[in-house]
């Protein structure tokens, strides 16, 4: 493999693995603020413990989220080097922010959320929980503006030329809220509280199915669904909002998304497998002129096909389309999923029904595999480019590391991110099958000392 | 100095503030981590494990943002140093993970093999990230070779020189020595009184790796000392350095642990402070041509990104010291072993 291939492979897997993690701290983070604010606010045992509990597990994901990210901060500069130097004047700033208002905020107060139940009053205690849970979001708000402005590049101009020249901001306001970048923030964090919230589910079934932790399972699967049913149904809203924003941004990600070969009123597929030679879909059900209307309110609007752009400025087509369909159809059958379970709770008949707790056993599955096509979506889909119609990512590289070099540290990475990967399973499932400690429902002091707000 | 850009004056002081924060606050994480194979029983070790538990993660946020704010301040510095020195990062990188990993797996189970595992892998990790970070520092103070374009055009055997790793050596010994003061101040009984004959072994070592230093830097690195003799009167930080670093065996002696680890800090400042000096206005020195080194002028972004950054931090650099402050005030006092712990 050339060097391109192996550093394209390398960015890959590790930002891969460490997306794993962030979207289940950012979304059990959420969960925290609500388990505890109910504690607070209802006094009642069974919510302290849930509290307890998962802030363990969130201490257990929130470990590999942050050794995992140390990578990420510098790979920039060790695969991506002509980059950096391109974006440094744009990107840079929104990573450095990140660190300042995001991950300072977040590993401080995450010291009271695990180690200060003991030291601090309840009201601090869920004060630093809050504040945990908002770094959490800020980490995602940051990082999401620096991917987006390389998607949708806004508020710079290029100074320099040739092999020296870079992108310089002229309006700051307009980089942060660059085309791309509130919908996909409203559209990853969904995502992210989405894993969470199935996450909860998902154990939550496993007690009941088991017979175990009866009333700590019911009331943890009733904030996990209620989470979850919120934001599967937004993740729809905010998805629609990044296709629309696609096909005006970046016309030729939409045309593979879509693999629609020719400009014009265009189908919607639900599914279908691309002949990238013949540039036609085959075994494909189709919803004729829907992208149209979809896109444009107008079933008859034109849409851009990819013949609007020479053979080399098109990403791979059927990869892309396969992974967005998947991705999608996910996302509609969580939705199913939340609205017949609360359907079936409001009957009453949840946890009569086998078969549908160990469907949502299965869930959290979901969101972490939509989660991670749909990166992948955006990310090849914005190929070949990787400051979309700027700088091309085969011209982006660290002119200085060789093959060798990329070949042993994605072995290194491999090796390392497969041990991380079952401990961190094997450790999480032994927390699951222990499950939550019957001391947590007494509050440690000083946490019971003051008294409760309005109890 | 007048002719230079005051933005980027500023912004050379900022990255060096952070990279001092980071030094002298994860400093004595991994000091800590150097140290904890010495303690034989699973309740030190824990003891060891808890007096940086409620800090550590966030004392490596300063390496975070140190990296970010060099991305964003100094973006050509950024892309030159990791690309260059890129084996040796992607293996600090590695240390880094299991030093942080271990400290959160370890206690997650009970068997003897398994906590040994992680306490090898935290305190290798430790040790391997303070030499990393010397050697790196080493590196960049004897100079690398560049080419016009800036690029690196050495090879990673290249960086492992004498000097370099003599720096390194000297950084392991130096957040050994801090990290077991710090240890010190954290603990009681009997494993206070071994902590405390460990720092004092650790100072003896690195005072005598500091004096080799310091004679191999003023022999084959003089350019990073040519600001003394062109300054004399920069010789207060080193007479500072020198006071600081005799303080401590005296602090300790009397008891005054907090003392002891203050004048530890101090002595982590003036030795930033003497290498941001020795360096200025160089980010990255190149060797054998010097006309190709990396400037705070040349290295820089725009002059509006700088003022952008510089409102950020001017925003978030008061919340950050506030918070810590408070956390640190809250985690005070000697560590024992509960329900909440490692
Ligand atoms: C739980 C996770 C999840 C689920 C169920 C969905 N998505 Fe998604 N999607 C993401 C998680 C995600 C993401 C990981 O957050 C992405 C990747 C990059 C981004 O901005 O968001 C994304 C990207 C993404 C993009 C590309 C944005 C871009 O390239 O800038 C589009 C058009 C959609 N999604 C549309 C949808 C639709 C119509 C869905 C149907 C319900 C859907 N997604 C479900
Ligand atoms: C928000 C922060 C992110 C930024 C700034 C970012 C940036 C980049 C960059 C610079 C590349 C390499 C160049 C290229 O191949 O175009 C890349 C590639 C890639 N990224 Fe991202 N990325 C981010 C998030 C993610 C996440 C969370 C995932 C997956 C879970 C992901 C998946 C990928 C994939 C699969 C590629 C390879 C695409 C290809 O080479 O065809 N990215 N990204
Ligand atoms: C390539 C881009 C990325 C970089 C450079 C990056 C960098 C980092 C770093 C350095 C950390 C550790 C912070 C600490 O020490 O506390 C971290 C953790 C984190 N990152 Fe990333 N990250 C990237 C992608 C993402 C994405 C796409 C998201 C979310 C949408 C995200 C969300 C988080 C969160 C929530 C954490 C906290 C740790 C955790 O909760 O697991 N990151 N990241």
């Amino acid at each position: 493999m050339d060097v391109l291939t192996l550093a394209r492979v390398q960015f890959a897997f590790t930002i891969a693995f460490h997306y794993l993690f962030p979207p289940l701290s950012i979304g059990l983070g959420l969960i925290l603020v609500i388990m505890e604010g109910a504690f607070l606010k209802t006094g009642k045992a069974v919510y302290h413990q849930m509290a307890r509990y998962w802030t363990r597990v969130f201490g257990l994901i929130f470990a590999i989220g942050v050794a995992t990210g140390i990578v990420m901060e510098f790979e920039f500069g060790t695969n991506w080097a002509t980059y950096s130097r391109y974006v440094g004047d744009v990107f840079g700033s929104a990573l450095a922010a990140e660190g300042i208002f995001a991950f300072f905020l977040e590993s401080g107060f995450l010291a009271l959320l695990l180690f200060g139940w003991d030291r601090v009053g309840p009201k601090l205690h869920f004060f630093s929980t809050c504040m945990v849970a908002l770094g959490a979001h800020f980490s995602a708000v940051w990082i999401i503006v620096a991917n987006s402005w390389q998607q949708t590049p806004a508020g710079y101009h290029l100074v320099g030329q040739g092999g020296a020249t870079r992108a310089e901001i002229t309006d700051f306001w307009g980089m942060v809220f660059n085309p791309s970048s509130m919908d996909r923030l409203e559209h990853t964090v969904c995502g992210a509280w989405q894993a969470g919230a199935w996450m909860v589910v998902s154990v939550s079934a496993w007690y009941l199915l088991k017979g175990r932790h009866l009333e700590f399972a019911r009331r943890s699967l009733q904030i996990g669904l209620a989470v979850a049913l919120i934001s599967s149904s937004i993740q729809l809203v905010t998805g629609h909002e990044s296709a629309i924003g696609v096909g005006r941004n970046q016309p030729a990600k939409l045309a593979a998304f879509e693999a629609l070969y020719k400009t014009g009123p265009a189908s919607l597929y639900l599914f279908g497998w691309v002949d990238e030679k013949g540039q036609q879909v085959r075994f494909g059900l189709e919803v004729p002129r829907m992208l149209s209307y979809l896109i444009y309110g107008d079933p008859n609007q034109p849409v851009t096909g990819l013949d609007a752009f020479a053979p080399g400025d098109r990403p791979p087509v059927n990869l892309v389309f396969q992974m967005y369909h998947a991705m999608v159809a996910i996302g509609g059958g969580l939705i199913a999923l939340a609205l017949f379970s609360t359907v079936q709770w409001w009957r009453g008949k949840l946890f009569e029904q086998r078969w549908l707790l160990m469907l949502l056993v299965a869930s959290v599955l979901g969101p972490q595999l939509a989660n991670q096509l749909g990166w992948a979506s955006a990310e090849v889909g914005r190929q070949p480019w990787i400051v979309y119609g700027l700088l091309r990512t085969s011209d982006a590289l660290s002119k200085v590391v060789g093959s060798g070099a990329i070949v042993s540290s994605l072995i290194l990475f491999s090796a390392v991110y497969a041990l991380l990967f079952a401990v961190f399973v094997f450790l999480l499932n032994h927390k699951i099958q222990h499950g939550p400690e019957e001391p947590d429902l007494v509050p440690l002091e000083p946490f019971s000392q003051e008294p409760r707000a309005d109890v | 100095m007048s002719d230079l850009p005051l933005l980027n004056v500023i912004w050379y002081m900022l990255v060096g503030i952070l990279f001092t924060g980071y030094a002298i606050l994860d400093g004595f994480d991994l000091g800590v981590g150097s140290l904890h194979l010495f303690t034989k029983s699973d309740d030190e070790r824990r003891l060891m494990l808890n007096s940086i538990g409620p800090v550590w993660d966030g004392n490596e946020v300063w390496l975070v943002t140190g990296g970010g704010a060099l991305f964003a301040a100094f973006p050509v510095v950024y892309a030159t140093v990791f690309s260059g020195f890129y084996m040796a990062f992607m293996l600090l990188l590695v240390a880094l993970i299991f030093r942080g990993v271990a400290i959160e797996f370890r206690s997650k189970l009970p068997m003897p093999w398994w906590r040994q595992m992680w306490d090898i892998g935290f305190s290798a990790g430790s040790v391997l990230s303070a030499l990393l970070i010397g050697v790196a520092i080493g590196n960049i103070a004897s100079g690398v070779p560049l080419d016009a374009q800036h690029e690196f055009a050495g090879s990673f055997f290249g960086l492992l020189k004498p000097y370099p790793l003599l720096v390194g050596v000297t950084t392991v010994a130096l957040f050994a020595m801090h990290g077991g003061i710090y240890a010190v101040m954290k603990t009681e009984g009997e494993l206070h009184d071994k902590l405390r004959s460990w720092a004092q072994r650790c100072i003896v070592v690195f005072v005598l790796l500091y004096v080799t230093v310091s004679v191999a830097t003023f022999l084959y690195v003089p350019h990073m000392t040519d600001v003394l003799r062109n300054y004399p009167w920069l010789f207060i930080i080193v007479v500072a350095n020198i006071l600081a670093i005799a303080n401590i065996p005296r602090a300790l002696r009397r008891g005054n642990d907090f003392h002891a680890f203050l004048s530890s800090c101090a002595a982590m400042l003036a030795l930033m402070t003497l290498f941001g000096i020795g360096m200025f206005p160089n980010m990255v020195r190149s060797l054998p041509n010097p006309e190709h080194s990396l400037t705070l002028v040349n290295a820089a972004s725009s002059q509006k990104t700088l003022v952008i950054m510089l409102i950020v931090a001017v925003i978030g650099i008061p919340l950050v010291l506030t918070y810590t402050f408070i956390i640190y005030r809250i985690f005070r006092g000697k560590v024992k072993i509960s329900p909440l712990s490692y």
